[in-house]
């Protein structure tokens, strides 16, 4: 499995080689040498997800020159990610149009149950053992190739279930969005300080579960709130609609700046 | 848990970053700043570049890795103070709105190759 994944990661790297010149040192001015005994010491300084960013960068050019808004919508696995955007789906669209593309390590359940909103679906697989645990800007870059980009308004990115990884990788998106729900943990967000910096707004889902939860509601919030101050929530519940409103009235704010 | 993703860019960006006059040399270190804030395991990483380096130009070398703390800067009140816990609040005047100065970094400092033969 280690080796499966060291040569498919391996070709990620080698494909985004193509939209990418390595300077030579010599180059930058930034190939200033030092003798330290015995060696040489060759300045480099550059930032090793470099190639990410610049191609979020072209991502970001593309969408804008298109007027999509783009969301990356992020979460640990199984608070209710793909529900929460089927119901979203259901109330924005036709007056929004939107498309999906979502990544997993694996199957399409999660396309065939956003396709039912009638928007555009885009599965991405990171692999079928155990694959990268992020979406990646050139992963991005070829979805939005099978999609009609002049025929929506919103593109809707939903990440693979994790907490850790998809906060590094900036794929080009207007705003992050991070659903927690109360069958984890209330000091999540003060375990996972990047991504709750990171995103924008935070859905707290599921609280139509909280009469059986011994969850402390307001620690959660309190914990949010200490890694990201003023961080606005939407506390939702995906099964049963509450709190969607604000929520949507958000987004439609959103994508109307951005589409206008 | 993408750090084998991260060895592998570092390879490709070290070995790219050698002078085409000095094709054949070996590399001994590589100089890696990691913020505490990057999504990155030090330890991890430095197992997964090991195991990367095999059948390149990096072979056999050191990842020597300098991690930098949290700093961050009030947009209120200005002051600059370096966060020990995940706590992001101004810590002079309780301010939400601030700036991270450093702790994101994932940067190649320099490449160090043996001198000579």
């Amino acid at each position: 499995m280690y080796l499966d994944k060291f040569y498919k990661t391996l070709r990620c790297h080698h494909r985004s080689d193509t939209h990418h010149h390595h300077p030579h040192p010599e180059d930058s001015g930034s190939g200033i040498t030092t003798q330290k005994s015995g060696t040489r010491e060759i300045k480099v300084v550059r930032r090793v997800l470099d190639v990410n960013e610049k191609m979020a960068d072209e991502n970001r050019k593309v969408f804008a020159e298109k007027g999509v808004f783009v969301i990356n919508v992020m979460s640990s696995p199984g608070s209710g990610k793909t529900t929460t955007l089927q119901k979203t789906l259901a109330r924005i669209m036709p007056e929004i149009k939107s498309a999906v593309i979502v990544g997993d390590i694996c199957t399409t359940n999660d396309a065939d149950r956003l396709a039912v909103s009638g928007a555009p679906v885009v599965q991405i697989n990171t692999d079928e053992f155990g694959g990268d645990c992020h979406l990646a800007a050139h992963v991005i870059e070829k979805a939005v190739g099978g999609l009609e980009l002049d025929d929506i308004d919103l593109l809707i990115v939903e990440n693979v279930g994790n907490l850790v990884c998809p906060a590094e990788f900036d794929i080009g998106e207007d705003a992050r969005v991070v659903v927690l729900s109360v069958t984890e943990g209330e000091d999540k967000p003060v375990k996972y300080p990047l991504m709750f910096r990171q995103c924008e707004v935070a859905l707290l889902n599921k609280i139509d579960l909280l009469p059986y939860l011994d969850y402390d509601k307001q620690q959660a919030i309190d914990c949010i709130h200490q890694v990201h101050p003023n961080m606005p929530i939407f506390e939702i519940s995906a099964k049963t609609g509450a709190g969607f409103e604000p929520w949507l009235d958000w987004l439609k704010n959103k994508v109307r700046q951005k589409t206008n | 848990m993408h750090e084998m993703g991260i060895a592998l860019q570092i390879i490709e960006i070290a070995t790219a970053s050698i002078p085409p006059n000095l094709a054949d040399v070996r590399i001994e270190t590589v100089n890696l700043k990691i913020g505490k804030l990057a999504a990155v395991v030090p330890d991890s990483l430095r197992f997964c570049f090991d195991v990367a380096v095999k059948d390149t130009p990096l072979e056999g070398a050191k990842l020597a890795i300098e991690e930098l703390p949290v700093v961050a800067k009030c947009k209120d009140c200005h002051t600059q103070w370096t966060i020990s816990g995940p706590a992001f609040k101004c810590e002079n005047c309780d301010g939400g709105s601030l700036e991270i100065i450093s702790g994101r970094e994932l940067d190649i400092e320099s490449i160090e190759i043996a001198e000579g033969d």
